[in-house]
This record gives C-alpha cells, sequence and structure tokens, in this order.
C-alpha cells in the first residue's frame, strides 16, 4: 500500500492506494498555521487499522515552503557572492545580508582573481555577531569551478547551522537564479527542518516505520532524508501533484494539455507522449526566478471561485477570489454560481446563486440564464486563451543548431485532460468550445494525492569536461576528475550516467525502477592558432517524471480499465 | 525582478552544428563561450530583454539585394538563410515598435558580400545587414538608412552594395587596408557618381585604442548621421577590432565597444566578425547587449583588461586625428559631387576584380552605371569568373524613375544572350526578380 497526500491552499487530500484500487481518501481542511497537525490528520484517517508493515511508503506534497517564500517568512540569511566582472551584483540583492566579495572565475572555469581570505573571515565575524545562522555561498561560474565557493565555506567552518553553496544545487548556467535559488534553500532551511523533525518523530511515536518520500516541482519524488538538503526543491509540487495524478489517463501517441481547475486559480501543463514537459531553466516563485528544475507550469487567474463582477459594461472574471462561491455561502458571485443558476449542480443554495447573478444580469442587459451562460463560456474562454498563451510561449523558445531550427518540432496538443472541483463541468463546456478531445482526470477529487503517490524518483545530473584543461566536473555531485585528452563525449555520458544512478539510489530511488536518458549532449573541438586543443564537452542526464512500476495495474483496475485502453471519462 | 530602460530586443544564433570547415575560425565554437556569459550573466532573464527565434530569409529576400549565380543554392545554405533571418527577425520586432533595440547575435557574417555573388569571400556569403535592410525598405516603406561597420575589417560588401545608393549611408570603420583583408576601404572610396559621399570610409591605423575610436565616433561619425537625418540606424557590430583578436592588430575593448554602442543607439546591432572567441567575445556582446538596453555596463570587463597596457601612442592619435579630417572633407564635398554628376547624365564604367578568398574565385566586373536627374540610375554589371560563368545583371533602383525603370527592361530584353549564360534583372521599383538562361 501506498499513501499520497497532498497538501493543498484550503485542503489536505490523502489516499490509501492498495494493489489494485483507492482503499481509503480523505479529505480534511488546511490548517496553514500548522501544517503538519493537517498532515498529521490526513494521515491518521488514511491509516487507522492498517498494519503499519503493509505499508510500503507515503509521498507527501506540501505547500510549506511555497507559501514561507510567497509571504515572505523566510529566516534571516545571509548571502556572500562572488561575481567577479559583469552584471552589477548589487542589482542581485535578494536580502539584507547581501555582501559582495572579491574573486573570480571565468567561463571556461579558470580562477582569474582569488578570493580574499581577510575579508571572508572579517564577514564571518560580522555574521557571527549578528547572531545569522543561515548562510549561502554563490561564485558566478561556480558550475565550472566551485573552488571559491567551497574555500569561502571553509573560512566560515562550522560557526554557522547551515552553509549552502550555489554550485551544488544546480549544474545550469544563470548567476543571478543560482543566488535566487540559493538563497531560498537556505531561507526556508529553518522552518523546513522543523517539519522534517515533527514528522519524523510522530511516525516514531506511532511505531509507523514508513519510509517518507517528498514530492518535488519535477513531478518526481527524493527521500526525506534527501529533501532536508534542497528543501526548495519542494515549491511548487501542488500542481505538480495534479500533473501527475493525470498521467496514467493521458494518451501514449499525443499530446496532452492538462487543466487543473481550482477555486482561484487554473494550473496548465503539457504531457507530451505521457511524460510531463520540463521547465528548460527553473520555476519562477513570489518574483524570485530560480533554477529549480520543475514542470513547464502556467497559472491564470481563474478558478471555480473567482469573483465576478461587470466592469465597464463588460464581464470580468478574476483575478482574485473573496471566498467560496454564493450557493456554499459566499460573498460574490463565481463562475461556480453560473452552474447552480443552469441547474448543473444543485447541492447548495441556488437562490443565492441567483441572488448573486441578478444585478450582473441586469448590468449587462441579459437574462439570469443567458448571463449564467455568458459566464460560464467566458471563464472557458479564458483558460483556452491562457492555454494558447502557454503553448505559443513553449513553441517560440529559441534552439541554437540549425538542424533543430529547421526541424522547428511545435507542440501541439490534441486532448485536454480536465482535473479539480469543477472538472466535469469545465470539460462539457470546454469540449463544446474546442476542436480537443477533452477528458474527465477519473477521481479527479483526489488526482492531485493519487499522482503524488503514483510518482516516481526523479533527478538530473550535470557533466562538464574540458580536454584541454583536463577536468570533468560535476559540480552538484561534488564530483571533480582529472581526465586525459583522449576523454570524449561517450566517456563523458558513461560517467555522468554512473553519477546520476549513484545519486538516485541514494535519493531513495529503487535502480530496477531507473530510466536514465541523456538531455544534453554536445562536444565542441576546441581550436587555437588552427590546431584542434582540445574537446569541450556539456552531457546533462537525468531521470524523467513518471510513475512508479507498478503503476500499470494500479491505475488499470484502480479505474477499471485494462492497460491497452485507456478510458477517460468522455464528456460530450 | 531586473528591468532595464530601453525595451531590447535579442536573437542567439550560434549554429553549433555549422562550421566552414572543421579548424576555421567561422566554426562551431564561435559563440560558446558567448553563450555561456550571456546564460551566466542572466540577461536573458531581465523584464525588457526579449529573445526571439530567429525567422528564415526567403530566397526573394535574398533577390532583393544579390545575383547568385548560377542560383541562390549554389551559394548559400539553411544556415545563411538562419542568420540573415535573425537580423531580418530583430529588424521586424523594432519597426513594429515590440522592441526599441536589438541585436542580431548570429553567424555566419554577411559584410564582404557583394551585390554579384559566385561563392564565399572573407567568410561571407550573402549580406545578412543588406538582406534585412531591403527587407524593411519593402515591409514598411523605411527610406533612410545608415550602416556603420565597426568590424575591423573593411565592409567592402556592404560597401558594393550600396555604392550607388544616396539613400543609404555607409560609413565603415577599420585598420586600415594597406595592413589588413580586403584591402580596400581608403577615403578616397566614397559612393558612386550618384551616391558621392554617402559612402564614408574610416581607415584607422593599427593600435588604435578606446581613445581612438571614440574620438572617430564623436568627431566623425556621429555629426554625419546627424547631418543625414536616417530613420534607422543599423551597426554592423563586427568585435574583431579586440585587443586580443587573432587575426587583426587593434586595441579596442569590450568597454570601448560597449561606449560606442551607448553613444552610437542603434536600433539595429548585427553580429559581423569578431575571432576571439574566449577571451574577447563573451565580454563584448555582454557588454553591447546591456549598452543597448541602457544598462551599466562599468562593471563589465576581460579578465586581462589594462587599459594602460592597450593605450595608443600620441602619433597614433595624430593620425587618426588627420583621418577624421580627411573624412569630414569628403562629406563636404560629396552633395556636389552628387548634383554635378547627375546633372551630366552620362554613362560611368568601373573595371574591377574580386577575389573570393574563402572559395578561391577570381571574377572580373565591368559595371556600368547611368546617372539621372531624377533618380540615382540604372546599374548594370557584366561578371565573369575564372570558373568560365558569365552573366549580365541589370540593377534598377527602388526609387527610379520611368525612365530609367524602361531602360533597365530594355537591357535586359536586349542582351544576347549567347554571350551569357544568363541574365537578371533585378527591379527594385516593383520587388521583381527576372533570370534569362540558355
Amino acid at each position: 500500500m501506498i499513501i499520497g497526500l497532498d497538501v493543498g491552499g484550503t485542503h489536505t487530500d490523502v489516499v490509501l492506494i492498495g494493489q489494485d484500487c483507492i482503499l481509503r481518501q480523505a479529505k480534511v481542511p488546511t490548517n496553514t498555521s500548522n501544517l503538519f497537525d493537517c498532515v498529521w490528520a490526513a494521515l491518521d484517517e488514511v491509516t487507522r487499522d492498517v498494519p503499519p508493515e503493509e505499508i510500503e511508503r507515503a509521498v507527501l506534497s506540501t505547500t510549506l515552503t511555497t507559501n514561507a517564500i510567497i509571504e515572505g517568512k523566510m529566516e534571516k540569511t545571509a548571502m556572500i557572492v562572488s561575481p567577479g566582472p559583469g552584471i552589477d551584483a548589487e542589482l542581485l540583492r535578494t536580502c539584507t545580508h547581501y555582501f559582495i566579495v572579491s574573486g573570480s572565475i571565468d567561463h571556461r572555469g579558470r580562477e582569474i582573481q582569488p578570493i580574499n581570505p581577510v575579508e571572508i573571515e572579517g564577514l564571518s565575524s560580522k555574521l557571527k555577531a549578528e547572531g545569522i545562522e543561515h548562510v549561502g555561498v554563490v561564485g558566478k561560474f561556480s558550475v565550472r569551478n566551485p573552488k571559491h565557493e567551497i574555500q569561502i565555506g571553509e573560512i566560515l567552518g562550522d560557526s554557522f547551522t547551515n552553509v549552502l553553496y550555489g554550485h551544488r544545487l544546480s549544474g545550469n548556467l544563470s548567476f543571478p537564479r543560482r543566488i535566487a535559488t540559493t538563497y531560498l534553500n537556505a531561507a526556508v532551511h529553518p522552518i523546513y527542518k522543523g517539519f522534517f523533525k515533527a514528522v519524523k518523530e510522530s511516525l516514531k511515536k506511532k511505531g509507523l516505520n514508513i519510509p517518507i518520500y517528498i514530492l518535488k516541482a519535477d513531478g518526481g519524488t527524493m527521500s526525506l532524508e534527501a529533501s532536508l538538503f534542497c528543501p526548495g526543491e519542494t515549491i511548487l509540487s501542488g500542481p505538480a501533484a495534479s500533473v501527475m495524478g493525470s498521467l496514467p489517463f493521458a494518451s501514449l501517441e499525443e499530446e496532452t494539455l492538462v487543466l487543473d481547475i481550482g477555486g482561484t486559480t487554473t494550473d496548465m501543463a503539457i504531457l507530451i507522449h505521457r511524460v510531463p514537459l520540463l521547465d528548460p531553466v527553473g520555476c519562477e516563485l513570489g518574483g524570485y526566478k530560480t533554477l529549480i528544475r520543475s514542470l513547464k507550469t502556467y497559472s491564470i487567474g481563474v478558478g471555480g471561485d473567482s469573483t465576478v463582477r461587470v466592469l465597464d459594461g463588460k464581464l470580468k472574471i478574476g483575478p482574485g477570489r473573496d471566498g467560496p462561491a454564493m450557493a456554499y455561502g459566499g460573498p460574490t458571485p463565481t463562475p461556480t454560481d453560473a452552474l447552480f443558476v443552469l441547474g448543473k449542480i444543485n447541492n447548495g443554495d441556488a437562490q443565492a446563486s441567483q441572488r448573486g447573478m441578478e444585478p450582473i444580469a441586469a448590468a449587462m442587459g441579459m437574462t439570469l440564464e443567458e448571463v449564467a451562460n455568458e459566464v460560464f463560456d467566458h471563464a472557458c474562454q479564458m483558460i483556452l486563451n491562457g492555454a494558447a498563451k502557454m503553448i505559443e510561449d513553449i513553441n517560440s523558445k529559441p534552439v541554437y543548431t540549425v538542424q533543430e531550427l529547421l526541424e522547428g518540432y511545435q507542440v501541439q496538443p490534441q486532448e485536454i485532460l480536465v482535473l479539480g472541483g469543477p472538472a466535469p463541468y469545465f470539460a462539457f463546456r470546454l469540449a463544446a468550445l474546442t476542436d480537443f478531445q477533452v477528458h474527465v482526470v477519473p477521481q479527479w477529487q483526489v488526482a492531485n494525492a493519487v499522482g503524488a503517490a503514483l510518482a516516481k524518483n526523479t533527478s538530473e545530473v550535470t557533466l562538464f569536461a574540458d580536454t584541454e584543461r583536463g577536468i570533468a566536473i560535476a559540480p552538484g555531485e561534488k564530483f571533480y576528475r582529472q581526465i586525459d585528452k583522449n576523454f570524449d563525449r561517450n566517456d563523458a555520458v558513461a560517467l555522468a550516467y554512473e553519477l546520476l544512478k549513484n545519486k538516485c539510489i541514494k535519493e531513495g530511488a529503487v535502480e530496477s525502477e531507473l530510466e536514465m536518458e541523456v538531455l544534453e549532449n554536445v562536444q565542441f573541438n576546441m581550436v587555437r592558432d588552427f590546431y584542434t586543443t582540445g574537446r569541450n564537452i556539456r552531457i546533462k542526464v537525468q531521470v524523467k517524471p513518471g510513475m512508479v512500476s507498478e503503476y500499470k495495474d494500479i491505475a488499470a483496475s484502480m479505474f477499471h480499465v485494462s492497460p491497452s485502453q485507456k478510458m477517460p471519462e468522455k464528456m460530450r | 525582478m531586473l528591468s532595464v530602460k530601453t525595451k531590447t530586443g535579442l536573437v542567439f544564433f550560434p549554429a553549433f552544428d555549422w562550421a566552414i570547415s572543421a579548424t576555421h575560425p567561422e566554426r562551431e565554437e564561435r559563440l560558446l563561450y558567448t553563450q555561456d556569459q550571456v546564460f551566466e550573466e542572466g540577461l536573458l532573464d531581465i523584464d525588457g530583454i526579449i529573445e526571439y527565434k530567429p525567422d528564415l530569409a526567403t530566397i526573394q529576400d535574398v533577390r532583393r539585394v544579390h545575383f547568385c549565380v548560377p542560383d541562390e543554392w549554389s551559394v548559400l545554405t539553411e544556415s545563411h538563410l538562419i542568420s540573415a533571418g535573425g537580423a531580418k527577425t530583430i529588424g521586424m520586432q523594432v519597426l513594429e515598435k515590440n522592441v526599441e533595440r536589438g541585436f542580431a547575435l548570429v553567424r555566419p557574417p554577411g559584410h564582404h558580400a557583394m551585390r554579384v555573388v559566385h561563392g564565399a569571400r572573407g567568410f561571407c556569403n550573402i549580406n545578412i545587414e543588406a538582406i534585412m535592410v531591403e527587407y524593411l525598405r519593402e515591409a514598411y516603406k523605411v527610406d533612410r538608412v545608415a550602416i556603420v561597420d565597426t568590424d575591423c575589417h573593411h565592409g567592402d560588401g556592404t560597401q558594393d552594395i550600396y555604392w550607388h545608393d544616396p539613400d543609404t549611408l555607409f560609413i565603415s570603420l577599420h585598420q586600415d587596408g594597406r595592413t589588413l583583408y580586403p584591402g580596400t576601404g581608403f577615403g578616397y572610396e566614397m559612393g558612386g557618381p550618384s551616391a558621392a559621399g554617402t559612402t564614408i570610409n574610416i581607415p584607422l591605423p593599427p593600435q588604435t585604442s578606446e581613445e581612438g575610436f571614440l574620438y572617430t565616433l564623436d568627431n566623425a561619425i556621429l555629426p554625419i548621421i546627424n547631418d543625414f537625418k536616417p530613420d534607422l540606424i543599423v551597426n554592423s557590430a563586427g568585435q574583431d577590432n579586440h585587443y586580443t583578436d587573432p587575426i587583426t592588430n587593434m586595441n579596442f575593448s569590450a568597454q570601448g565597444y560597449a561606449e560606442l554602442t551607448r553613444r552610437l543607439k542603434p536600433h539595429i546591432a548585427v553580429l559581423e566578425g569578431g575571432y576571439s572567441i574566449e577571451t574577447a567575445l563573451p565580454y563584448i556582446n555582454v557588454g553591447i547587449i546591456m549598452a543597448l538596453a541602457g544598462m551599466d555596463f562599468s562593471k563589465v570587463r576581460e579578465p586581462d583588461y589594462r587599459p594602460q597596457r592597450i593605450r595608443q601612442t600620441a602619433d597614433t592619435a595624430e593620425q587618426v586625428k588627420r583621418v577624421v579630417a580627411d573624412v569630414m572633407d569628403c562629406w563636404e564635398k560629396g552633395p556636389r559631387l552628387r548634383e554635378r554628376n547627375r546633372a551630366e547624365k552620362k554613362s560611368h564604367k568601373r573595371e574591377r576584380a574580386v577575389f573570393y578568398d574563402t572559395d578561391n574565385i577570381l571574377e572580373t566586373q565591368m559595371e556600368e552605371q547611368r546617372t539621372c536627374r531624377d533618380c540615382s540610375g540604372v546599374l548594370s554589371i557584366d561578371s565573369e569568373t575564372d570558373r568560365g560563368h558569365h552573366v549580365l545583371a541589370i540593377h534598377i533602383p527602388r526609387k527610379a524613375c520611368n525612365e530609367c525603370r524602361e531602360l533597365g527592361y530594355q537591357l535586359y530584353d536586349g542582351a544576347n544572350l549567347r554571350s551569357y549564360h544568363q541574365i537578371f534583372l533585378q527591379d527594385r521599383t516593383h520587388d521583381q526578380y527576372l533570370v534569362r538562361r540558355n
């Protein structure tokens, strides 16, 4: 049995999945002031009377770090950045305790200017005096040579609770994003550590000795222990959980648009032959652009509870939510109320919905039914426009080789999978408005928790080799090796695979589940004075997001379909 | 989030899978370190710096500018169409006012490609700036254009294409032709009879440094542009004036290039040459992007930048001053010369040899230009190569009068096809391109 648990903004969903079905599911309100409490309450709901040894594992997706970042509830953290020449590092400031220090590494990883130990020692005393315990250290091009970050860390010594190096978090280039990523990971560390401890201790108290995994923004899992090192990876795992929950029902042959229609927002993602599309650089959250590996998701401010009003004679839906629909006691009319007026939903106070819609109808000069239809269509159209914009954005991403440009691969989804609260109603309308095949994800109410439960471990390794300098380096893996001039891209890929395998197993993956693939494999001949002097090799390998291998049986029987035949509940 | 004052478009196309040959300077690796630097600095994440995917230029775009012999696909590859297309994309974004300025960081380059193309010269097959400019003239009715070529080599291709066009001000700033390929670009090369003075050559002595370049900019280039009043300023932003460039002898720097860009304020910059791929290009390109976007670039510098060490001598400064004085003389003489030549209304011939160093082809040309009171006049080029290709090319300029247009067609229809492999007509008044062949 597997437990999947997704802490959302308003509800926490949890499922207990057996060999062939959802054994239990529950929804408890999210208590934002104490997330652990609701995690615990939810776990309690589904594990009651279940022998602990029958639970293989639990996968949690939490909004803890996301909320901490959006609400700015982060620990006082110092950033030490070593920019060398280039853009003014002051422009990249993330916090009050932000210090620009000397030292410079160039694009090939050569030391141009050493760091100044005296400067760092002085800084270290100052930070200690101010009671700062969390420090992020970031150098420009540290992923090509982490020497300076490590030297600075060594001078800082053991006198800080946590010293985090930029080069360990991602192998991608972008000094500003490295600074933001390091800052966020360091600044949410304490709050995450509190959560981590509470989970561990409670499980122990309850005698539940089950491995806990945490869902990441890229739709993969990592062990609870591994998450303590990079808690920032857990941001935006909520949208990722929903996308993963839709995976088994997506087409293997086509591209799929996933719409998670929530109360306030609709989150969108793209699946290509059942594999979610990743953001090429990293996600954005709360104004921070990061290197955190994540699914390519796009969010628009339209959902079932979006506020509906009339502005200058025009209908305006969202962004923003004043509360639930009026049918459920909310203060302002919403698209959900429109559904009540149309008689599509009736488990609430339809009269309240009508009362809410009346002024809208009057302002628009329409009948109540007309305006309800209008509101509903408008919301659907906004979602479709948002989707079109996301697809255009993905397709306009520049490429850097003649071959790629001429091939001109374009994402063109043929089907839409809808999940989230008002999914069935929206699916019906979306199908009428477009040429897409529109399906509702079965069990859409808990698809997010199912997605968390079934997600498998993911990971990425970046390797950089320069045979002229005689080095191969995978900074995220603390890997550095001297190489000879015969080292080539095949050696580099083999080495990167080896590193990836070790990393995944350390993070709790099962070796047989590892489906590794190459994301980037480029080799440039380096020519100096008309002679080839070496090879510059860049490799990126990954384990892509997907379902644990048992998923086929679970998904098939859970939703009563044979594995060969996909069975979405079609709403036309 | 970081944002910039001036909205700036960027096409970055390093053509990581294309090279002239494995160890040629124009090879896959050329923009690799520039990409690393631009990515690491995070420039593409800045609000107001927008990266675009390059469009492919079309054969029709090429035919507005060139006579390709025997045909387009024999002298170009897809990568040339992408490179020209990248420039075109930036041009369109600027004229659509989606951005204020733009930079096409593309390869292969194009400024040595002349109007007639038999092959590659100076690593160039087709002229990417000219293809962009003529497209913009056709699509957006842009009229007066200034092209400032800051590549270290004389932009002889662009000069050739605009030699007879009084509406295009071509200024080339380069290392003295007596000391560097292609060996042209002297002050007295100041345009054809109908366009005398709108070609400006500024040959600078070797070892000219920041002071010399900026002196030239302030005392010649900017005043001339100010007089000319262009609708559009294009910068052929070659980067081989750098003190570390392996095939030139100048002492310019990333700071200097950025400052030049800040003062010149080009609407569109297009990368040309520059082969110091590790120690110059990453820093110059970052500097140019930041300067275009109106950012503070004072901290952008090469690892080994020591301004004192590359400073030009007093002697060099003197030479630069003299060159600038000569240039301003030419600029003043131009209008009178043009008037006189056009009033004469006669045929001007020039015979010359063009060597295609990259493809090892020798071409001999007899060019004939007929001056006209009402327009810049019809151009005909009789071109023959040592490979045995012999063609006649007729060019009717964009603003040709009816009489000259008629004349162009008469020359095209009347030529004896037995003497040529092909006869071409480029009618810019109707955006037409015709070919007669055996």
